[in-house]
């Protein structure tokens, strides 16, 4: 142990002063700083976007509310949600899968790395844009401030009559800016798994952490050309004359929606994918088993990835469709839950007949497993179209998503930093404030969001700054934002958990969790070159292979 | 190595599980009793129109399913968890290795398929039977158009425009009288959502959107605006007035009529003609014929202001025409910075519109 200790000392070279280890950070193109950096930067706009969420929460407690203006109110929903999908989640994906996938495929670095750090300095730059419209943005007689048009920014609320000054252009600028950080580094991860694996890894020997980093970089290429086109649109609209959604010269303002969403849909399980890469990852090394019908698993999440790319009209079921393409879209979307169902049962035939070891990674993976299955039931009641019509656009939909985004995707992220910070730092989370960490959020998520169902079935739309008393709604939304609080409070022990443990952590040694996959063959933190010499496999679990000699898994392949 | 879940004294675990039941307990209560609230209620499982019904039916049977499904999982989950997780000292061997199996995975992919099936065929069903009912000679026919923030209501073939509140006559065994509603906007996309009587549709400009009712009871029924349109999205509430035939016949005739002119409002009709509240309110046999704001004919009619920001009483009305921005900020009539004179006699004038 001792000896550990004084090697990862020597690794981080004490006595760099803070500008020079700036400077390196500036100029670096190594996947694993490059990684770091994403989920860093990522974690930050998190604290931000759900600063905003506990504004709009506190204003919503009580009825009448006078916390927040409508128009502040506005701006914090649209805000929240923006960043929430791209300053948070499209980050930490590219995050985590620049750290984790050069090596868990046994290479050195990813295929471009210059093209990898122009990636994130996109999304930085982008980020930062956005936040500026709170500086920028106003325009004649003081008109405008951040982006108030909600996170799909239908139109024509996004044409100049509506949205004076230039929130809106703040809007198209930024994103436009993170897609093309998302778009290189999608193309840069596709590159890396195609061109780069180690002697003996076929596609079908890759873990199942990279397979499915290789569906959502996919559906990252195909959906964002959408979004980005439709922004280019707009913004031609607004500036240049056009009229693609200018409902007042002819255009259509139900195009924008389907434009949209053709990005948004396959968005929502961009997004998803990657949880489901961490708990695929972890529920077999603390079950003690590989992965039940690993082929299976592969079969499943390319078909969720091609289903979902018919799915994105099932966010306008309420638009005035014919019964045709609302028929096609519900059948569409059901399908999409049959791969989804067949991972879930997968995943519990791993932990089947396992040893489950109760750690961290592993309990907020069935805190994963408990809150998606609902997510994707309540998923389910939202494909029936004539429920949706009740359902659509009312609190009842903020829940789902929410129950997707927070109690799936986060969630799921939450499992993966406690199982790989060890690698990244050296050093292990601390599971005492692990736990609290766990259970506090645990507790909140579902006040809040077991709660925010039951306003929408009681007819309360979303995206209201207000509301009048006795419909109801007041409990339910007092209960909501006393949730919220409880949240931030379990995100607050992680945030400290993870400053406090970089540094003063106890020591993790190379292989903590005695997993499976190549990231664990070399040290903790690893080496600039990763790997003294490239590994070589035979099998899905290469470390399995050296732990048990006797049985390993290149005998069943 | 330590056993996995931390360990605490039984007691304080008995203690936090009590809490949580409590907890628990208090929310279902609340939950229990805001949906069995009767008063003002937009509960979507309080229909009392069609398609309302038939969606609740159809909702009732897709979450019966889901629960099933969710039970059945979860207890596998639970299960899972508690038989199978690692005891004290148990950690020197590793578990059977077991890669997978055709039979049981086929088997989990047909089932949910077979589910998938059965909600296919149910929900088109109900999509066709809700989305492709012909009007019938004598539905009622009225046209909605969604404005930055506020409802306009037109009977074209009855010549009556209003605002805010939508007059229907209830159906009942002896006569049925659906609404057909034809939705539009005038600016950006709004949704009708009227929970007890339908799903949403969207007011969507540039574009005619089709939906009906047909309530059998009658009373006043709430909605909201429920696409996000701006500042006030918020204040943009719907209200449906369902009344008898008779009633309703008698409402259309009230609505048909010219404006009242009562001399003692003479005064405050000078002020109103006077100051450009005529460039966006129309009063019917009147000069005002402004399209940007709600029609006033008959507004004395109308039991709230401004889409429901404020209750219409001799105080509501005072407050909202001396600043319209302070009952509802951001909203489209701007403050006319009138003397205290001035209102009351405007109000005055208003107040015989009935």
């Amino acid at each position: 142990m001792a000896s550990q200790e004084i090697a990862l000392i020597d690794e981080r070279q004490p006595g760099t002063s803070f500008v020079e280890r700036l400077h390196g950070l500036v100029i670096t193109v190594d996947h694993k700083k490059l990684g770091l950096m994403y989920v860093g930067t990522a974690l930050g706009f998190l604290l931000v976007a759900g600063l905003m969420a506990l504004a709009i929460r506190m204003q919503l407690a009580v009825p009448n509310n006078t916390l927040l203006e409508p128009d502040v109110f506005n701006r914090f929903f649209t805000m929240h949600g923006t960043a929430m999908v791209f300053l948070v989640g499209m980050p930490i994906i590219a995050g985590l899968g620049n750290y984790l996938v050069p090596l868990m495929i046994g290479t050195r670095d990813m295929a471009f790395p210059r093209l990898n750090a122009f990636g994130y300095w996109m999304f930085l730059f982008g980020g930062l844009l956005l936040y500026f419209s709170y500086l920028g943005a106003p325009g004649l007689a003081g008109h405008g401030s951040a982006p108030d048009v909600g996170w799909f920014a239908y139109a024509p609320l996004t044409g100049r009559a509506f949205s004076r000054g230039h929130g809106t252009d703040y809007w198209i600028l930024s994103l436009l800016l993170t897609s093309v950080g998302s778009t290189v580094s999608a193309i840069n991860v596709l590159a890396t798994v195609f061109a780069l694996r180690c002697r003996g890894m076929t596609l079908m020997r890759m873990p199942l952490f990279v397979w499915l980093m290789v569906v959502t970089n996919f559906m990252i290429l195909l959906a964002l050309p959408a979004l980005s086109a439709s922004q280019v649109m707009l913004l031609i609209d607004r500036y240049l004359g056009g009229h693609f959604f200018d409902t007042q010269a002819g255009g259509s303002a139900v195009i924008w929606q389907h434009f949209f969403w053709i990005f948004g849909h396959p968005e929502v399980y961009i997004l998803i994918i990657p949880a489901f890469a961490c708990v695929s990852e972890i529920v077999p090394v603390f079950s003690r088993k590989p992965i039940f019908g690993y082929p299976v698993m592969v079969g499943a999440t390319v078909m969720i990835g091609l289903i979902s790319v018919s799915v994105w009209a099932h966010h306008m079921f309420s638009v005035g469709m014919t019964s045709v393409g609302n028929t096609f879209f519900a059948i569409s979307t059901f399908l999409v839950a049959v791969p989804t169902g067949i991972k879930i049962f997968n995943w519990l035939g791993t932990m089947y007949g396992g040893k489950i070891r109760l750690e961290l990674p592993m309990i907020f993976c069935l805190g994963f497993l408990f809150q998606f299955l609902i997510a994707g039931l309540t998923g389910v009641m939202l494909a029936v179209v004539p429920f949706n019509w009740q359902l659509t656009d009312s609190y009842f939909v903020v829940a789902h998503f929410h129950y997707t985004l927070v109690g799936g995707f986060l969630s799921g992220m939450f499992a993966g930093f406690y199982y790989w910070y060890p690698k990244t730092s050296g050093r292990l989370l601390d599971r005492r404030l692990g736990f609290w960490h766990f259970w506090l959020f645990f507790i909140g998520f579902h006040l809040t969001f077991d709660t925010m169902h039951f306003p929408g079935l009681l007819g309360m739309p979303r995206r209201v700054y207000t509301y009048d008393a006795g419909r109801g709604w007041e409990t339910l939304n007092f209960i909501t934002s006393l949730g919220a609080l409880i949240q931030a409070a379990g995100v607050l022990c992680l945030v400290v958990n993870i400053l406090r443990s970089w540094k003063k952590g106890k020591v993790a040694g190379n292989d903590p969790w005695d997993a499976w996959t190549l990231e664990w063959a070399t040290t903790s933190p690893p080496p600039d070159y990763n790997f003294e010499t490239l590994p070589v496999v035979r099998s899905r679990r290469p470390l399995w292979d050296l732990k048990h000699p006797e049985d390993p898994d290149w005998k069943y392949d | 190595m330590r056993p996995s879940l931390s360990l605490r004294p039984g007691i304080l675990r008995a203690l936090a599980l009590l809490c949580a039941c409590a907890a628990w307990l208090i929310i279902a209560g609340h939950v229990t009793q805001a949906f069995g609230n009767p008063s003002g209620t937009t509960n979507i499982f309080r229909p009392l129109s069609q398609p309302a019904q038939e969606v609740q039916e159809l909702s009732l049977l897709v979450i019966a399913i889901c629960t099933v499904i969710f039970l059945v999982v979860a207890g596998l989950l639970a299960y899972t968890i508690i038989r199978f997780r690692q005891r004290a000292g148990d950690e020197a061997s590793e578990p059977p290795q077991i890669y997978g199996s055709n039979q049981i995975e086929m088997a989990w992919t047909v089932l949910p398929i077979l589910i998938v099936f059965v909600l296919i065929l149910v929900t088109s069903r109900s999509i066709a039977n809700i989305q492709n009912r012909e009007a019938s000679p004598d539905a009622l026919r009225a046209t909605v158009i969604g404005h930055q923030w506020w409802w306009e209501i037109r009977y074209p073939k009855l010549g009556i425009v209003t605002a805010n509140e939508l007059h229907v006559p209830a159906s009942d065994a002896s006569g049925r009288r659906p609404t057909f509603l034809k939705l539009e906007s005038a600016d950006v996309a709004h949704s009708f959502w009227v929970p007890q009587l339908a799903g949403k549709t969207d007011l969507i400009p540039n574009r005619e959107n089709l939906m009906w009712i047909e309530p059998t009871e009658i009373g006043t029924y709430l909605g909201n605006c429920a696409e996000y349109c701006g500042t006030q999205h918020a204040r943009m509430l719907i209200r449906v007035v369902v009344q008898t035939p008779e009633e309703f016949e008698r409402w259309v005739g009230e609505q048909q009529q010219a404006a009242a002119e009562e001399a003692s409002a003479a005064e405050g009709r000078v002020v109103f003609f006077a100051n450009s509240c005529v460039n966006c309110h129309t009063i019917r046999g009147t000069t005002a014929q402004g399209m940007f704001g709600p029609d006033l004919t008959h507004m004395m009619s109308r039991q709230t202001l401004a889409s429901g920001a404020a209750p219409n009483t001799p105080a509501g009305l005072r407050a909202w025409v001396r600043d319209p921005q302070a009952v509802k900020v951001g909203c489209l009539m701007p403050n006319m910075q009138m003397t205290d004179e001035e209102v009351d006699k405007i109000v005055a004038y208003l107040q015989t519109l009935k």
